[in-house]
């Protein structure tokens, strides 16, 4: 049951991307060339994709718990951190150089050809080794 | 295109509900590269079948779009180091700072969270810098 909610949420998903044009990493890097020729599509994929996001946390508040009765996420964490900043300044700096995230590189596994699966070995890759820099990351630095 | 911007917005409200789907039903946060990663480092085990059903159903629906709409145009580079580069820095990434462009920004930023706001502008700051560095200075992109 979770596994077909599950799905059907990534089958909305993949939908969303092919047809916002997020596969495509022109519009991706387009919209990062604010010294370019800007594309805006992207603000306007990331507000259509808040509004039914935002109306579902709004529901969380009202219900004891979702549909198939796991408890729903805590409260977000406010610790700001250097794994926090480091980590995503990584991923700008990869999703800038080739115009994929890691949503768009599931999405487009068919029709992506090769490149597409360099980039999704080297993603893995990184996944993979990715616990092992973080638990460095987080480890407070050592007195002298 | 001029109409780029209404199928960017109607891509959109399908992401952001195929979010909903996840969050109201399964409780869970949509964060494409955790759901991946989970299953990369074996932290996911106990959730695995959920995970490949989300997996599955986002590379198919493309599938089937592609097969009935005809070729699809994906610009992606042809130099195979940036594309290692690229992917090694993403995959690195995401994990070290737990989430991308869906958990810290679509589900993060949409339920007003710090960590989510820090991330997507870090991200977007650091992603601009690469494409002017690489495409307007160096012109490698």
């Amino acid at each position: 049951m979770r596994a077909g909610y599950a799905f059907l949420a990534g089958a909305l998903f993949g939908a969303g991307l092919f047809l916002s044009g997020m596969t495509d990493t022109s519009k991706v890097q387009g919209w990062l060339d604010v010294f370019g020729d800007w594309d805006p599509t992207l603000a306007f994929v990331m507000g259509g994709a808040m509004l039914p996001m935002a109306l579902a946390w709004s529901v969380t508040r009202r219900r004891s718990s979702s549909l198939t009765g796991a408890a729903f996420p805590p409260p977000p964490e406010r610790r700001i951190d250097l794994s926090l900043i480091s980590g995503s300044v990584m991923f700008g700096m990869g999703w800038g150089l080739v115009g994929l995230c890691p949503g768009p590189v599931i999405a487009s596994l068919s029709y992506g050809g090769w490149g597409l699966y360099v980039f999704l070995t080297a993603m893995l890759a990184g996944m993979a080794v990715a616990p092992a820099l973080r638990s460095r990351l987080d480890r407070p630095m050592p007195a002298e | 295109m001029e109409q780029d911007w209404i199928w960017g917005l109607a891509g959109g409200l399908l992401i952001g509900s195929g979010g909903a789907v996840l969050l109201l039903a399964n409780g869970r946060i949509m964060g494409a590269s955790g759901i991946l990663g989970g299953l990369v480092d074996g932290s996911g085990r106990d959730t695995a079948l959920e995970r490949l059903g989300f997996l599955l159903g986002t590379a198919c629906l493309p599938l089937l779009l592609w097969v009935l709409t005809g070729p699809v145009e994906t610009h992606l580079t042809d130099n195979i180091a940036i594309l290692i580069i690229g992917g090694l820095l993403v995959g690195l990434g995401t994990r070290i700072a737990n989430g991308c462009t869906s958990g810290h920004g679509v589900c993060g930023m949409s339920r007003l969270s710090l960590r989510g706001f820090v991330a997507s502008a870090s991200y977007i700051l650091a992603g601009a810098m690469c494409v002017l560095l690489f495409r307007h200075i160096l012109e490698v992109i």
